[in-house]
């Protein structure tokens, strides 16, 4: 065998299993709380790897990242994660969130939650919290319809698509989520699907690094529901779908990104800016007009 | 531990029922505000924004009382001491997220300045008619602890008593205040810091790996306190948990669960309760009262006594848990209990409860707007003493 076949068999031969497998992600994920409740070729799952990855690849000290979800299958993220993290209600995940990132201003928060808890019944507070530029990153999981509930239509449900409330079809006009989030104040803007993993990944990185408002938008697979109600196919179909019809448009104008059923989808870094963050903005500003008499607020004032 | 100095703006002041309340949750080391406009009880928000910068505190004006409520949740969970405040319709707004409050076990307090209801009602005037919603007002099975001042005085005093309370139980709070008594001007006293007693948050101090968030065993001894961001890498959620706070979904949790949640205040109301009783022992006939009313039930209660009827007094300085033991002994003694309240029928239902047929229980309605015509209260009496 010359010394290149030998190479080359070396590296096919799997290694013998070590006594003690471990997963490369297990000391970020409650291993005991696994398996999971989402179903198989669901987004969600390649979505939290990326988000585990992305954390890494940011190097910031896990201690001080929380992470907080509302309600919906996308809602169970924060369940999984071995972060200090909050199952938090209904569309209520970023005021919560936003206690928590005033409450103590060291911490890096993320909202890992669904298109309908954060855009729908937390419509309110998604663009209030980009308005004042809370530092926070947001990661909208957008699978195009409610699924922990059976399917029905929602606030991203393209025109036309079927869902269980929209029997014959949708015929709402969906958010156009970048567009959405840009004007409500966010600084850091990007669009991925779950097939762009390394890029989702380096965008979830750069997002968490980012200070202020980032908001990443993942389209997500659903093959339980909006794809089985809509005859696209299983996991697979989806994932050969992105691939042909998600188009990489970094600096898009925003409102040229909305999603129509089964049409071309728009993805990348659309915005990335400066913008002083709200806790950056009052202290600047309360300092300015009370001088010393203003006290910075430091985090928790118990003495411990 | 006694009160931090930097919060504590000692001295004799002439101030309304909202802005000593503020004053109060400054004193207790109150640090976060997350809250919506709505009278009366704005004043408390605009005196905390005017003071926070200047002690350290965040102020922050949400969008609506359902993101008010779920920040200072948020915002407890960091080990601040944390308070929101509203009236009426954004009371209504809270409750989703007061339920999720009871449900993570986390302290924080909730004043509700009461004004005249239902939906926008009376926005400038008095009201008491947010009793039963302070108790039953989120979906589900829970206790929660309610007190009620009646005085610009007890605004201050009964805060601190409020966040102390938040601490010692890990459950919200909810501070009713009413408008007569939010915007009724009084000297208060503000004592030295050292004359404040506050309760500082029990943390957990053992290892990471074995720690629980919650306790389920219904008693006293709740389970410790971490941070968000101390490393423990909790998890808390608003679904039926185990100890951990991982969420288990079925039938044996949910009993383990919310029987704690009920248990940890019914077991110990008595540790919990205050209440002051006036002329008591004598008495044919018992005023409970709590809040404006009780003030204006003195008048009724003069009255009757300068007409030879032997009355006592009941103020209720905790409303809820409501110390349904006492009321029953006292039933077994008294003719009767007159309930002057500013709603149509409420706190009157829990007297009537707890005296279990063996002495009745009058109320003295009043739909809002106004407190009571003392002599309403008083014809009460005479009915109750005869």
């Amino acid at each position: 065998m010359s010394e290149t076949e030998q190479e080359f068999t070396e590296t096919l031969t799997i290694p013998p299993p070590e006594e003690d497998l471990h997963h490369p992600m297990e000391q970020y994920l409650r291993m005991e709380r696994l398996p999971h409740i989402w179903c198989s070729t669901c987004g969600i799952g390649t979505i939290i790897t990326a988000f585990i990855s992305g954390l890494q690849k940011s190097e910031l000290d896990r201690e001080k990242v929380a992470v907080v979800s509302g309600i919906g299958c996308s809602g169970r993220a924060a369940g999984y994660l071995r972060l200090d993290s909050f199952h938090s209600t209904h569309g209520r995940a970023i005021p919560f969130a936003t206690g928590l990132a005033l409450g103590n201003p060291d911490l890096k928060v993320a909202v890992i939650s669904g298109d309908g808890d954060l855009v729908a019944i937390g419509g309110n507070h998604l663009i209030h919290a980009a308005r004042r530029n809370i530092n926070m990153t947001i990661v909208c999981i957008n699978n195009f319809n409610y699924a922990m509930t059976g399917g029905q239509a929602g606030p991203t449900t393209p025109l036309e698509a079927n869902a269980s409330t929209a029997p014959y079809g949708c015929y709402e006009f969906p958010f156009n989520l970048p567009y959405l989030a840009e004007s409500s104040g966010a600084v850091y803007v990007a669009r991925w699907t779950a097939l762009h993993i390394r890029r989702l990944t380096n965008a979830i990185a750069e997002a968490l690094l980012k200070p202020g408002f980032s908001f990443i938008e993942v389209i997500c697979p659903c093959t339980t529901l909006y794809a089985r109600r809509n005859r696209l196919g299983d996991g697979l179909d989806l994932m050969r779908f992105y691939h042909d019809n998600a188009i990489i448009r970094h600096g898009a104008d925003t409102r040229e990104v909305d999603i129509g059923f089964q049409d071309r989808i728009i993805v990348g870094k659309f915005i990335d800016k400066e913008k002083p963050t709200f806790l950056e903005k009052r202290d600047q500003y309360l300092k300015s007009k009370l001088g010393e008499q203003f006290i910075p607020y430091k985090g928790p004032n118990d003495g411990h | 531990m006694k009160a931090d100095p930097i919060g504590v703006a000692t001295g004799s002041y002439y101030i309304d029922g909202d802005h000593a309340c503020a004053e109060g949750a400054i004193a207790a080391g109150c640090r976060f505000l997350a809250g919506y406009p709505i009278t009366p009880s704005t004043e408390v928000a605009e005196r905390v924004a005017e003071r926070f910068p200047k002690v350290g505190g965040m102020f922050i004006q949400m969008e609506d009382e359902l993101a008010s409520m779920a920040a200072v949740v948020g915002a407890s969970w960091t080990g601040t001491k944390s308070m929101t405040v509203t009236s009426g319709p954004g009371f209504s707004l809270m409750m989703e997220n007061l339920g999720l409050g009871a449900m993570m076990e986390t302290p924080c307090v909730v004043v509700n300045v009461q004004r005249g209801g239902p939906s926008t009602g009376l926005p400038t005037l008095t009201g008491q008619a947010d009793m039963m919603q302070a108790r039953w007002g989120s979906h589900g099975d829970y206790e929660i602890i309610a007190l009620s001042p009646n005085s610009p005085q007890e605004c201050f005093d009964l805060t601190i008593t409020a966040f102390n309370l938040s601490e010692q139980w890990r459950v919200p709070v909810l501070f009713m205040m009413d408008e007569c008594v939010g915007h009724m001007t009084e000297k208060v006293v503000i004592p030295e810091p050292d004359e404040i007693e506050v309760l500082p948050r029990k943390y957990y101090q053992g290892d990471k790996e074995s720690y629980r968030p919650f306790k389920f065993n219904g008693a006293a001894d709740l389970a410790p306190m971490i941070k968000a961001g101390d490393g423990y890498f909790i998890h808390i959620t608003g679904l039926t948990h185990d100890e951990r706070g991982y969420p288990i979904i079925n039938a044996e949790a949910q009993g383990k669960n919310v029987s704690h949640l009920v248990d940890k205040i019914r077991n110990n109301v008595e540790k919990i309760s205050i209440f002051e009783e006036d002329c008591i022992d004598d008495a044919d006939v018992v005023v409970v009262s709590y809040g404006i009313s009780s003030r204006v039930a003195l008048k009724a209660v003069e009255d009757a006594r300068a007409k030879g009827i032997k009355v006592g007094t009941l103020r209720l300085v905790t409303v809820w848990p409501f110390p349904e033991g006492r009321i029953q002994q006292l039933a077994g003694k008294v003719k009767s209990f007159v309930v002057p309240e500013i709603n149509m029928g409420q706190i009157v239902l829990e007297v009537e409860r707890a005296a279990k047929g063996k002495a009745k229980a009058i109320l003295v309605p009043h739909a809002g707007g106004w407190v009571h015509d003392p002599d309403d209260i008083l014809a009460a009496i005479e009915e109750g003493a005869a």
